[in-house]
């Protein structure tokens, strides 16, 4: 590719903006140039590196991170894309501010053997993060059909599509435990009401 | 890579929008979702002076049918949007646009990615570029010269070109009337990738019996065409078989990377038998 002198006119140094991003719940404010896509702001100027990235053009989903809760690509916005709103990296997933209490999607990551280098994780745990939360009666096939989307050089797909899957199966699991218990609540109650 | 330096600018409204284009001329594209533009803009194969950012414009995301059955799709609206509506907003004589969106890349990609971006994109290969050419769709559009209403047919001029000005705003998508039976079918080498042949069917059913039908084809040519003599087939009682045959027979795909055009013409008589087949089962 022939690369043709950067336009004079346009000096980058004086094209920074300020911009107001809301990540993880946290209000930032960034200083940055208007070429600057979400996935450099949240890496190099927040910090925020759990965010991988790769091939920089939506083929490798390294980069997913939620964009108001759906899963989108951080390489194909710029980060004055992402003003009002509400931007979830792989830093949110855990329950702890060091990352040590990993989430029941991690945890199944690690259980099932749903990474070995460990590269395109923080992206499959976004895309399924956020496929989950609108799915959450997904079956195999559609998770089968949700990786397509990232791409996974070490583990052929069916360690994570288990690993996807075993979450789902034990949140419906859950949901059912505890629709059981709040159907009990009032007749628990009704049942102790004499004795309080 | 990463993109050549730009010039960001917001707008507020449509009215903006058009203004901004106007003063900032041909140095400035517009950006929806973004799904193409900052791919090429990341391996600067576009390095425009100005980018203009249509994204807050909530009154171009919308989905719906009018009093005269029409499906009206404002530019905005997602591929997602579109995959997920309810019944009430997309009924049943859409399903073929809802079935579409499998389709068009990833979960992650239609999130992002607009309808009207696509169109205004005009890639060769696009499923809503297809779908538009082969059920008639109207594009309206919004300029200094004032709104326009364009038919998809006359719409596309070539790869990645269109009757758009370069001050003009894409608006609206409108689908003239329901289509329940078609279905779009297409092939890639892995599952979200750009088709290398792509096949709309919208059959006119009395009952099970096919009355007639449109049929068109993306990535045999440099815009979305429709077949005549496929559709000819259809009109006088010929099986899918023969209407597969007649659309293989009668385009001159391309010779190219993806595919010889002995492939493409082999792809086309495969695609259309099963678009046909998956829009009477429709």
């Amino acid at each position: 590719m022939t690369e043709t002198p950067i336009d004079p006119a346009i000096d980058p140094a004086a094209e920074r903006q300020l911009l107001a991003l809301d990540v993880n719940g946290t209000a930032y404010e960034v200083l940055c140039e208007s070429r600057r896509t979400l996935v450099d702001v949240l890496r190099h100027d927040l910090r925020l590196t759990g965010t991988h990235v790769g091939c920089e053009h939506g083929i490798c989903g390294a980069c997913t991170v939620l964009v108001d809760g759906r899963p989108a690509r951080a390489c194909l916005m710029f980060a004055a894309q992402a003003e009002g709103a509400r931007i979830r990296t792989v830093e949110s997933l855990s329950g702890d501010d060091d990352g040590r209490q990993l989430s029941d999607l991690q945890q199944a990551f690690r259980d099932h053997h749903g990474l070995q280098c460990g590269f395109c994780t923080p992206g499959f745990l976004m895309l399924a993060e956020g496929f989950l939360a609108e799915r959450p009666d997904a079956d195999r096939a559609e998770i089968r059909e949700l990786v397509a989307a990232n791409l996974c050089r070490c583990t052929g797909y069916q360690s994570i599509v288990d690993a996807i899957e075993s979450c789902a199966t034990a949140r419906r699991a859950k949901e059912a435990t505890e629709a059981t218990a709040t159907d009990e609540t009032p007749e628990a109650a009704e049942a102790t009401g004499e004795e309080r | 890579m990463k993109p050549a330096p730009f010039r960001y600018h917001r707008a507020r409204d449509t009215e903006g929008a058009a203004r901004l284009l106007a003063e900032l001329g041909d140095d400035a594209k517009v950006i929806a979702g973004g799904q193409s533009l900052v791919a090429m803009m990341n391996f600067r194969l576009a390095r425009p002076r100005h980018l203009v950012d249509i994204g807050g414009l909530r009154a171009l995301d919308h989905l719906g049918t009018d009093s005269t059955g029409a499906l009206r799709i404002g530019a905005l609206t997602t591929h997602h949007t579109v995959e997920t509506a309810p019944a009430r907003r997309l009924g049943p004589g859409f399903d073929v646009l809802r079935a579409a969106m499998g389709w068009i890349g990833h979960l992650p990609i239609r999130t992002r990615g607009t309808v009207g971006g696509s169109i205004a994109h005009a890639d060769a290969t696009a499923e809503w570029c297809l779908l538009a050419v082969a059920l008639d769709a109207e594009l309206h559009t919004h300029g200094p010269r004032g709104p326009r209403r364009i038919p998809a047919a006359e719409f596309f001029f070539g790869s990645y070109t269109n009757a758009l000005d370069p001050d003009e705003l894409l608006t609206e998508i409108v689908f003239p009337r329901p289509a329940p039976h078609a279905a779009l079918t297409e092939f890639a080498e892995r599952r979200g990738d750009f088709a290398i042949v792509s096949a709309v069917v919208d059959l006119d059913l009395a009952g099970t019996e096919v009355r007639g039908g449109r049929v068109a084809l993306g990535g045999v040519a440099p815009v979305p065409v429709r077949v005549p003599e496929a559709e000819q087939v259809l009109a006088t009682g010929g099986s899918f078989a023969d209407c597969a045959a007649a659309a293989a027979a009668a385009v001159n795909p391309p010779d190219d990377a993806n595919g010889s055009a002995d492939y493409r013409r082999r792809l086309i008589g495969t695609l259309v038998r099963r678009a046909c087949e998956e829009a009477r089962a429709r």
